[in-house]
């Protein structure tokens, strides 16, 4: 499931692009002390296979409808850590671009939520663990399979508490978790199977593709995962040092009454806060004699109808002169290419 | 002129899986010959080229490109001597521009700038591809890749051009407006494949190969009409002789 | 069929990019930028504003005006990718029932209003980053990228990705075409098939990885592949940037939808 921008809060989207550049940073330098010339070309057609993969569908069995796979979990086998993470990054970047799925401050979330859990988490934790150095298909299928489930199971807790840290929807974080902790479970227990097939399938006509691969070190995997604990809990920290109440409302809500007053949601007032102090904007709301209308607009809830109903009506104003504005260019534009 | 000789001498050459795909192979390619390599799928043409520019290492005898042997040591200056294009155009073409793909042998050669510009025009001009100079790889007809790798491995002024299946998934105009192209070279050329009518056209030279073995190697014109040899080979009689064969 | 369709939109916004309007020839840094500080200043409008953002199609309908985008096409695509934001959304006017004011009989609430927020922050959001790509060239868009210092490897290997994926995508799909021509109905098409066949493709892709590796050797490769640099920003340019971003933060402070609202 791909975290959309229209769900997300500056501040939230910052963080997750911080931490994933970050971590790219990071798998690019591991990368280039490998210096294995022969990864790159691999990392990049194999980013390619993933998308081409996702061409052949399949029947999920008992619904009759059409699945295809994410393909995170199966990268992390082939290439290790690292050069996962970078693939699963590109193959995201390509989607955001192309195919429109969720935006661009969204894609730093996306890169966390789909790549760096499999890649930093259940690559070396769970895979690993279990298959260590003599893979059997047995090994294989149960690691694929359980590391493909938590690696979403992550991804989606993920995909919740981002949305809910945002504050732009009212779904409550316990029913949102309901529904998406679940869905992903399925679609884990299915692709966890389906990667377990491929690389036993490979293994069976080409062993060393997966027994040459998979030589990235546990140790290493270790070190990765600290840098990044330190990396994620210093932001967190960050978070928790801005708004201290706010962590403790989620848990709250977590396990307290599922409906909220969105009005005093203290989490929503805290993070604008902070997109006021970080955003590139810096004063967009800072009380100005000018900007009255603004702050009209802010506290809606207790707006008069009048000015509610001047919203209406200038917006659709503003949406005519748009749109006259674009079909003028559009001819304009036209005019100047023909001649 | 003796840089230009291409020279295998006993060599032999067996995969990390045991499969032995040349075995004691020698023969030498002189200054601007242009030789045919034929045999059936299998036969070890591509270990043959793979070879010729160190892709891989001969398990033994020894592989000599001008005077110079094979090693470790000698690649790079091998690889700038012997350009090799490979069967498929899309593993070859990888940059995302043809320019830049084109430009890539010259820039890791070290040259400066203006003078990869200058190649890469050369280049392109020479296989009549210059007005597709930005054009991604992905919107290119087959011909015109193919025509694309060939000017990226002259961009660096080979010695020697070594092609695989040259004609493969041409369609036949495209496969014909390549042979008129490969016919204005004056490289050396070695070429391996299964097309006997453009083996015709364009070598002289034809060596036989069958089973990592070298079965005959001798005029292109008295070996590939040689009915009982081309049974040997696992090969078929070109398409211009079986025609004029049932015509008389 | 519907991913097999999301291949073709990709050819086809890959089409798109070549075209030679002003847009198009802008340096693909200049559009990364403004494309993303409106997608901030979009997003950072609170949960219940709702005409303020208005103001800022004008930037999605200047690109597709001025670049002539198909705006049937980037509409399409808005539909396509929906039902995840649709889904989270929609429950904001069950859950928020606060009346704001009433219209001809009909009570809008602050859920009604967050919801058609979130839809026109989709909207705005969306067809932002794919007017980026539709005006850009991937090849851009990789020099952008390196000239904004991502690492080399990441560059280098997404641009490997976007030149392969014509060719994979074509060879699944053969694949999928003769898996189709022998299976009838649902079946043949089950995870076994599947798995198989990704199997297939996957050492193919992976024997041909080792191909291009051989041709990149083959021409001198030792570990770098060059960047190209064609793009330099121009004082132009830099105008377009700074208007925009100027126009951006003036929508932002000011809500000109209200303003124009209240000289009625």
């Amino acid at each position: 499931m791909h975290m959309a921008d229209a769900l997300l809060s500056p501040a939230v989207g910052g963080v997750f692009w911080a931490a994933t550049a970050a971590t790219t940073a990071y798998a690019a330098k591991k990368l280039r002390q490998e210096e294995n010339e022969k990864l790159i070309p691999l990392m990049g057609v194999l980013g390619a296979f993933v998308f081409a993969a996702q061409m052949i569908n399949f029947t999920i069995p008992g619904t009759g409808s059409s699945g295809h796979i994410g393909g995170g979990m199966l990268l992390a086998i082939l290439l290790g850590p690292n050069a996962a993470f970078i693939v699963i990054a590109s193959v995201l970047t390509v989607q955001a671009l192309f195919f429109a799925d969720g935006g661009l401050l969204a894609l730093g979330a996306n890169i966390w939520n789909l790549g760096f859990y499999p890649s930093y988490i259940a690559y070396p934790f769970i895979y690993k663990a279990i298959v260590k150095d003599n893979p059997t298909p047995k090994k294989i299928t149960l690691a694929s399979v359980l590391s493909v489930v938590a690696a979403l199971q992550l991804g989606a807790f993920s995909v919740v508490l981002q949305t809910k840290l945002s504050g732009i929807s009212e779904l409550p974080f316990k029913n949102f978790l309901m529904l998406m902790q679940p869905i992903h479970l399925a679609i884990g227990i299915a692709e966890g199977f389906i990667t377990a097939g491929v690389v036993n399938y490979i293994r069976s006509i080409q062993p060393e593709i997966i027994e040459k691969k998979t030589t990235v070190s546990y140790k290493k995997a270790v070190i990765a995962l600290s840098i990044m604990a330190v990396i994620t809990g210093g932001l967190l920290s960050w978070f928790a040092s801005t708004h201290p109440d706010g962590l403790e409302w989620s848990i709250m809500n977590v396990y307290g009454e599922p409906e909220l007053e969105q009005k005093d949601n203290p989490i929503v007032n805290k993070l604008q806060s902070i997109q006021e102090k970080t955003a590139i904007l810096p004063d967009y709301s800072l009380p100005e004699p000018e900007a009255t209308t603004e702050e009209a607009a802010e506290g809606w809830p207790n707006a008069d109808p009048g000015t509610s109903l001047s919203g209406i009506l200038g917006g659709l104003i503003v949406l005519l002169v748009v749109a006259a504005f674009g079909m003028g260019l559009r001819r304009f534009s036209r005019s100047g290419n023909s001649q | 002129m003796s840089h230009h000789i291409i020279e295998f001498k006993d060599v032999s050459f067996v995969y990390p899986d045991g499969t032995e795909a040349l075995k004691d192979v020698s023969f030498r390619v002189v200054h601007g010959e242009a030789v045919a390599i034929v045999g059936p799928n299998g036969a070890g043409k591509t270990t043959l080229l793979m070879l010729m520019n160190g892709l891989i290492l001969p398990t033994s005898g020894e592989v000599l490109v001008g005077e110079v042997p094979v090693t470790k040591k000698t690649l790079p200056e091998i690889r700038r001597k012997v350009g090799v294009v490979m069967q498929n155009p899309d593993d070859q073409l990888f940059m995302p521009t043809v320019g830049e793909d084109v430009a890539f042998g010259p820039i890791n050669m070290g040259l400066p700038e203006e003078m990869v510009i200058e190649r890469v025009d050369e280049a392109l001009k020479k296989v009549g591809c210059l007005h597709l100079k930005d054009r991604p790889p992905h919107r290119l007809s087959g011909g015109q890749k193919k025509a694309v790798a060939i000017a990226g491995v002259l961009a660096m002024k080979p010695d020697i051009l070594v092609m695989d299946e040259p004609s493969a998934g041409l369609d036949p105009r495209a496969r014909k407006a390549l042979i008129n192209l490969l016919k204005t070279f004056h490289h050396s050329k070695i070429i391996a494949s299964h097309d006997l009518d453009l083996v015709l056209e364009l070598c002289p030279r034809c060596i036989v190969l069958n089973s990592g073995q070298v079965l005959a190697d001798g005029k292109a014109r008295d070996l590939l009409l040689d009915e009982k040899l081309i049974d040997r080979a696992g090969l078929e009689l070109p398409l211009c002789v079986q025609n004029s064969g049932t015509q008389t | 069929m519907e991913i097999a369709n999301s291949f073709f939109n990709l050819g086809y916004l890959d089409s798109l990019s070549y075209k030679k309007s002003f847009i198009h020839r802008l340096d693909p840094r200049i559009k990364t930028i403004v494309t993303l500080t409106f997608v901030v200043t979009v997003v950072s409008f609170p949960q219940k504003e709702l005409s303020g953002l208005l103001s800022f199609f004008i930037y999605p309908v200047f690109i597709i005006a001025l670049a002539e985008i198909p705006l049937g096409f980037i509409l399409k695509k808005l539909v396509i990718v929906s039902p995840f934001v649709l889904m989270v959304a929609i429950f904001n006017p069950f859950l928020d029932k606060t009346p704001v004011m009433e219209l001809y009989g009909i009570t809008i609430t602050t859920g009604w209003i967050s919801f058609l927020s979130i839809i026109v922050k989709f909207i705005l959001t969306i067809s932002a980053a794919l007017l980026l790509i539709a005006t850009t060239s991937f090849v851009g868009i990789c020099e952008g990228l390196s000239r904004m210092r991502v690492p080399e490897v990441f560059v280098v290997q997404l641009m490997l990705l976007y030149r392969y994926i014509f060719v994979l995508v074509e060879e699944a799909l053969r694949m999928v075409r003769a898996r189709d021509s022998r299976s009838f109905g649902k079946k043949g098409r089950g995870i076994k098939t599947f798995i198989n066949l990704a199997g297939i493709l996957l050492v193919r892709t992976i024997h041909r990885a080792d191909r291009i590796y051989s041709a990149m050797l083959s021409r001198g490769y030792s570990g770098t592949i060059p960047q190209k640099r064609t793009h330099r920003i121009r004082t132009k340019e830099v105008f377009y940037l700074i208007i925009w971003v100027g126009l951006f933060i003036l929508f932002r402070k000011y809500n000109l939808s209200l303003a124009i609202g209240q000289l009625f």
